[in-house]
């Protein structure tokens, strides 16, 4: 199973991938939407982890722009901020939505649910 | 004293004890001092007007009755000294005609004489005698009472006045015949040079009821006095007969006068005077001021009250006005104030829950940094057998974790806590809202060692319902028990179904209580029992209105010293009673 996960904060999102990768997951990772849409393009991936809020575009718009390019991809949001609105938006696109920080048992949960592996 | 105290504390206006001080900014005016203020300007502004008008009234008046008194006087006094003047012209006439109408030998004659004043005793009366006198001054012949004839004249001053002016009119004087009297004579010239004088006694009684016939008040006097201020008839204040008169004489003036003066007991009096011509009589006739001016008095008197009364009235209205307007003000200032400090706490909340939401997402966004590398470091600590196995090294890590874990909670508590002011109807575990909300006072509660109990049966069924709304219903009740409870208080907090879909909410304490006084107020706005200590008095009603807003209902049972409690009954599913309330408006 092939993950990228997208947040602009390099720290954590190379730590997450490296657990990620611990627990059997091939993960890759983008600091930036043009990262992460070039990733797409070049390589297939069953789901990605998108930051909501991220300079110049959000988790929702790249959300789209990756649909164009894999539509059966599959997406969870994250987020610091985890205002109701955050949640409603989140669930209105059919993805789970989990508040940073969280467990790394959460996230494999809600992947495997995703995946319904 | 107590009694006027006691008034007064009644009918005291609302502002009259609200002192303006540093501490309160907000307040514009010192209400009492506006009071005041706007009760000296109308009062001045009206009375000004009103005294100006009463004082040119009662000048007005009181020269009007003055200046009527003086011409009454005058009237009279002319009027008088017409009827005096005419009565000795008249005497006087009467000599004349004689004189001239009989020749010298018949006035000689005795008989002839007594027959002639006969004749003016019966035309015109008051003639006493009639006596011939020649030019030696000799009473030649003589008719009347007393035995004249023979008399020597000469050296009087009556005869040598009669001598050189032609005519002579006495004052009044006593002569031979030790009665008051009065005589006229006149002088004829003879074809030889000589001349003879006929003089008659008047009796002063005609001039007296001339006098007397004036209808005067009680206290007024007229009588006759001569130039040298002889009282030359009766008078009833100013001096006997033949006497000075007790006041001063009058300038010589051949109108009628009216002059102001005091007699001699100081009493201010009007003097009506006229100079009788070809007489030495002065006609004075007397007015007491204080009795001429009765009907100035009684007109004053009526002004003073009017003027009185209108000041009266014209207070009392002023007074109310003011009370009124300043109330107003003052009520209209409350409610400017109340207004502010409720947009003040609205905008307290709204900015704490902002500000709540910011730090949040800035903190959680290092915390999952911190999180993954302390995870990845665990991870690989799990990994190798070495570090799997050191204790204290996995204890060290997962405290990291820990930590992590924890302040991740509270920033999901508090981005929870930030406000929504549309309410949002979204299914809510009751006991995880409950217990979300006293994990804000779970260090408080430990501080203080007061035990929380909770009860909230398994079988409560998810509501529907806002969820900012329910945390604010929580907190207030919540904060308000804690505020009431001693140290070492207890909390009870109990769910329970009710039936027709409806839950309760019990929130007990045992804390200082409620006056059952106080319990008819506590959801009114801005009620507040806690004075000084900073209570806004809009918890409980904002709690109030929050739980009629969704159907639900509140009522409180306390005792003082004992406990409070309140009960919150809410819908389950409060989304159609607040959609329905939203299309009614």
């Amino acid at each position: 199973m092939k993950i990228l996960l997208v947040d602009d904060e390099e720290k954590f999102v190379s730590r997450l991938a490296e657990r990620l990768e611990l627990r059997g997951f091939e993960a890759h990772w983008a600091t930036t939407c043009d990262g992460a849409l070039y990733k797409a393009k070049t390589e297939y991936y069953d789901l990605a982890v998108l930051d909501v809020k991220m300079p110049r575009l959000s988790g929702i718009d790249l959300k789209k722009m990756l649909e164009k390019i894999n539509p059966d991809m599959k997406f969870i949001f994250i987020t610091g901020h985890g205002s109701e609105e955050d949640y409603d938006m989140g669930t209105r696109e059919g993805s789970f939505y989990i508040i940073k920080p969280f467990k790394i048992e959460t996230l494999v949960e809600k992947i495997e649910q995703t995946l319904n592996l | 004293m107590k009694k006027l105290l006691h008034l007064f504390t009644k009918i005291k206006p609302k502002f009259w004890d609200i002192r303006v001080s540093k501490t309160q900014v907000q307040i514009l005016f010192n209400y009492r001092r506006v009071w005041l203020i706007s009760i000296f300007m109308l009062t001045v502004v009206s009375l000004i007007p009103l005294s100006m008008f009463m004082i040119f009234n009662f000048r007005l008046a009181h020269e009007a009755i003055q200046r009527e008194n003086r011409l009454r006087t005058e009237r009279l006094t002319s009027n008088t000294r017409r009827t005096i003047t005419y009565f000795l012209e008249e005497r006087l006439d009467a000599l004349r005609f004689i004189i001239r109408e009989k020749r010298f030998n018949t006035l000689k004659n005795n008989v002839e004489l007594i027959y002639l004043l006969r004749n003016l005793q019966m035309g015109f009366g008051g003639y006493i005698d009639l006596g011939l006198i020649d030019s030696f001054g000799l009473h030649i012949n003589y008719a009347g009472p007393f035995d004249l004839q023979g008399k020597n004249y000469s050296n009087q001053k009556w005869f040598i006045r009669c001598v050189e002016d032609g005519t002579y009119v006495s004052d009044v004087f006593l002569g031979y015949r030790k009665l008051p009297h009065m005589i006229i004579a006149l002088k004829l010239p003879m074809q030889n040079g000589s001349f003879y004088i006929l003089r008659t006694t008047l009796d002063i009684q005609k001039l007296i009821q001339i006098l007397s016939s004036l209808e005067l008040s009680e206290k007024s006097d007229v009588f006759l006095c001569n130039h040298e201020g002889l009282v030359q008839t009766p008078s009833k204040y100013y001096g006997e007969v033949l006497k000075r008169v007790d006041l001063p004489i009058p300038e010589y003036s051949h109108r009628t006068q009216v002059i102001e003066a005091t007699d001699k007991a100081g009493n201010p009096i009007l003097i009506g005077y006229a100079y009788i011509q070809n007489s030495p009589f002065i006609l004075m006739l007397v007015k007491r001021s204080e009795e001429i001016m009765k009907s100035w008095y009684s007109l004053r008197d009526e002004i003073i009250w009017l003027f009185c009364g209108s000041t009266v009235i014209i207070f009392i209205v002023i007074l109310g006005i003011s009370t009124f307007m300043v109330n107003k003000v003052y009520e209209a200032d409350q409610t400017r104030l109340r207004a502010m400090e409720s947009l003040a706490s609205s905008s307290r909340l709204i900015t704490v829950g902002r500000l709540a939401a910011g730090v949040s997402h800035e903190i959680n966004n290092p915390l999952a940094v911190i999180n993954e590398n302390a995870g990845l470091i665990k991870d690989l600590f799990t990994l190798k057998k070495e570090y799997k196995e050191d204790q204290q090294l996995m204890e060290l890590i997962d405290a990291v974790l820990d930590s992590v874990e924890r302040c991740g909670e509270i920033t999901k508590q508090l981005l929870g806590f930030a406000r929504h002011f549309e309410p949002q109807i979204k299914p809510l575990q009751l006991n995880r809202v409950i217990s979300e909300f006293l994990s804000f006072h779970r260090k408080e509660a430990l501080y203080r060692n007061i035990d929380i109990n909770m009860d909230i049966p398994e079988d409560i069924p998810v509501i529907y319902f806002d969820r900012m709304s329910l945390q604010q219903i929580f907190l207030n009740l919540i904060n308000n028990a804690f505020q009431a409870m001693k140290d070492g208080g207890h909390l009870d907090i109990i769910v329970n179904r009710q039936q027709n879909d409806y839950i309760s909410i019990i929130i007990r304490d045992n804390g200082c209580g409620i006056s059952s006084e106080d319990q008819k107020k506590i959801f009114e706005p801005f009620f507040t029992t806690k004075g000084l200590k900073g209570g806004t008095g809009l918890g409980l009603s904002i709690t109030y209105g929050l739980v009629r807003k969704f159907n639900g209902d509140i009522s409180v049972q306390s005792k003082i010293g004992e406990g409070t409690t309140f009960t919150v009954t809410l819908p389950i599913n409060s989304e159609g009673d607040f959609q329905n309330e939203n299309l009614a408006r």
